[in-house]
């Protein structure tokens, strides 16, 4: 069990993250920083674990990686939007942060809300009701399971 | 069945014979552009998360620092000290303070028919050459480093036919915007968008890049133009020569298709705070400017630069504007040194500065406070992209940002 955080339509990255923390050394430094434009407060009340939920075209915008990064190092378990930006959600998959098309949860859940995900079943449930995600693409898939790009090759050419 | 641009340049990078729009391929990237705004995660990646450590092929590196130069902080000279450092050691081809990553990937490294990854959303611009531009993050992008290869999604394509010619006093910049506020800021999300027909041969090349540049906006994985004697002059002039000259077979297939009548665009801005927010930009005359930008990948061109002089000259910045002026690179401050175009934004009271991405990234010199309003040449106008977070940014042309930096208010340049 997780809690939402419902997020609207176009979220950008540099609300996920703004650009004057980009350069920081290390994304634990940035993370305290996550969506403080639309939630000052996100960071430090955000638990591993829980959730945050969308409308559509989440993640809109630069091509910065340390968008779905601080998202994982705060422990969000997944982000389940209507649809996704490409680039963040092709970041997200190769880091190892599962994002999943979930057209009708946006419009069945509130912030603050407890919800649970089954991965395996591409199945979300919340407040009695249970919501069936797009399955991702059996290549993308394969990345996620490895825990992203990086560990994939790695164990590619540890063979 | 027939391919588009884009399908023609993935099948060549993956070394098949045809391609289709939902196929997975992996493919040989050309060129690797990345810069200041992540690079260093990709170099703590490289040294701390990989079981071998490699560089494919030098030569296919890119490195720019752009984003904060010089550098205005501690922990931005860490960042770029490690880039910089990482790339003597391993003899990166490698840029500093010559100006915006874009910029300088047009003016000396991008062919037609190469495929380009860059650790940026805006090298979609490419396309004005015919190259496959695309925005990726860091581990995409070290994994193309050390591999040389990477894994391409097949995009359908949204086709842009070009007719008539835009009107004086009406820009590529315009242009853009319409198209972005008619199919919206997800409107080509996962596509590509080719544009060709008559009306290409009318823009120039820095009309082109503006055009391309600002494809992400619309969610666009590619931007791709079909490669005419205007782009191979650009290309000859610098010395270089198409690795591939691709264009759309008659029997393409293509997602949609749409007509854009050059000669009916007009001047428009996006407004606060999406770019794909736009309106004609008469319906926000008078709005209250603190600060106005010419400048950016987007419009820091030359060709930009002297719209902004023409309408300067024999006039001053507004007294409560602070105008800055930021040419796209040191190729083109030289040149705009050179023409006098920068003494008549120096003697109007503009402030001119170094070639960079400036306060486009909302990093670095120029952004602005809270409550305040910007209008600008450059990329975004997302919530706090220029600065504070309850901060206004208008995206419009250069005349519509040099016409409000000496009203004092969103005016266009038939105002003046």
């Amino acid at each position: 069990m997780g809690s939402v955080f419902r997020f609207h339509t176009d979220v950008d990255t540099d609300q996920i993250i703004p650009s004057q923390y980009l350069l920081f050394a290390t994304i634990d430094e940035m993370k305290v920083h996550t969506f403080e434009s639309l939630d000052r407060e996100f960071a430090s009340k955000v638990q591993p674990g829980d959730f945050v939920v969308a409308a559509e075209n989440f993640g809109c915008g630069s091509s910065r990686e340390q968008a779905p990064a601080v998202l994982k190092a705060l422990g969000v378990k997944a982000v389940l939007a209507k649809s996704f930006a490409r680039i963040f959600y092709r970041n997200a998959i190769n880091i190892g942060l599962p994002v999943i098309v979930c057209k009708d949860l946006y419009d069945h859940v509130e912030n603050g809300d407890s919800m649970e995900l089954s991965l395996t079943e591409g199945v979300a449930r919340a407040n009695g009701q249970e919501f069936v995600c797009t399955k991702l693409p059996a290549y993308m898939q394969g990345i996620l399971d490895q825990g992203g790009l990086i560990a994939s090759l790695n164990r590619e050419e540890e063979g | 069945m027939g391919m588009t641009i884009a399908e023609k340049i993935i099948a060549a990078a993956a070394g098949v014979e045809s391609v289709k729009p939902g196929d997975i391929h992996t493919v040989e990237v050309d060129q690797l552009m990345s810069n200041d705004g992540t690079t260093h995660l990709t170099i703590d990646m490289y040294y701390q998360k990989l079981t071998r450590p490699r560089i494919a092929d030098v030569k296919k590196l890119v490195w720019i620092v752009d984003h904060n130069v010089p550098s205005d902080s501690p922990k931005t000279a860490a960042a770029q000290k490690k880039m910089r450092d990482f790339a003597k050691e391993h003899g990166i081809p490698f840029y500093e303070g010559k100006g915006v990553c874009h910029q300088l990937m047009m003016e000396n490294h991008v062919r037609p028919g190469e495929l380009i990854f860059g650790a940026d959303s805006h090298t979609c611009a490419y396309g004005a050459l015919g190259a496959f531009g695309t925005g990726v993050g860091c581990t995409d992008y070290l994994y193309a480093m050390v591999t040389g290869k990477s894994w391409v999604l097949v995009p359908e394509t949204l086709r842009f036919h070009l007719v008539g010619k835009l009107p004086e006093g009406v820009y590529a910049r315009d242009l853009i915007l319409t198209i972005i506020g008619q199919i919206g800021a997800n409107g080509a999300n996962y596509k590509a968008m080719e544009f060709g027909g008559e009306g290409l041969a009318s823009l120039t090349m820095s009309d082109r890049i503006s055009v391309c540049n600002l494809c992400v906006e619309a969610g666009a994985k590619t931007a791709l133009m079909e490669v005419d004697e205007v782009a191979l002059e650009y290309l000859k002039e610098r010395g270089r020569t198409p690795k591939h000259l691709f264009a759309s077979d008659e029997d393409a297939v293509y997602a949609k298709e749409y007509t854009i009548d050059l000669s009916a665009i007009k001047p428009v801005v996006a407004k606060p705070h999406f770019v794909d927010q736009v309106a004609d930009a008469k319906t926000c005359t008078g709005v209250k400017i603190d600060e106005a930008f010419l400048g950016s990948c987007n419009n820091g061109r030359l060709e930009d630069l002297r719209v902004g002089a023409e309408l300067l000259k024999g006039r001053k910045v507004h007294p409560l504007v602070r105008f800055l002026v930021v040419p796209a690179s040191g190729e083109v401050y030289r040149q705009a040194l050179e023409e006098g175009v920068l003494q008549i934004f120096m003697e109007a009271g503009a402030i001119v500065m170094n070639a960079n991405c400036s306060v486009c990234w909302g990093s670095c010199q120029g952004v602005i406070g809270e409550g305040e309003t910007l209008i600008s040449t450059g990329t975004r106008n997302f919530k706090g992209r220029a600065g504070h977070a309850d901060s206004f940014v208008y995206l419009a042309s250069a005349a519509t940002v040099t016409a409000s930096a000496i009203k004092g208010e969103i005016a266009t340049a038939d105002m003046l």
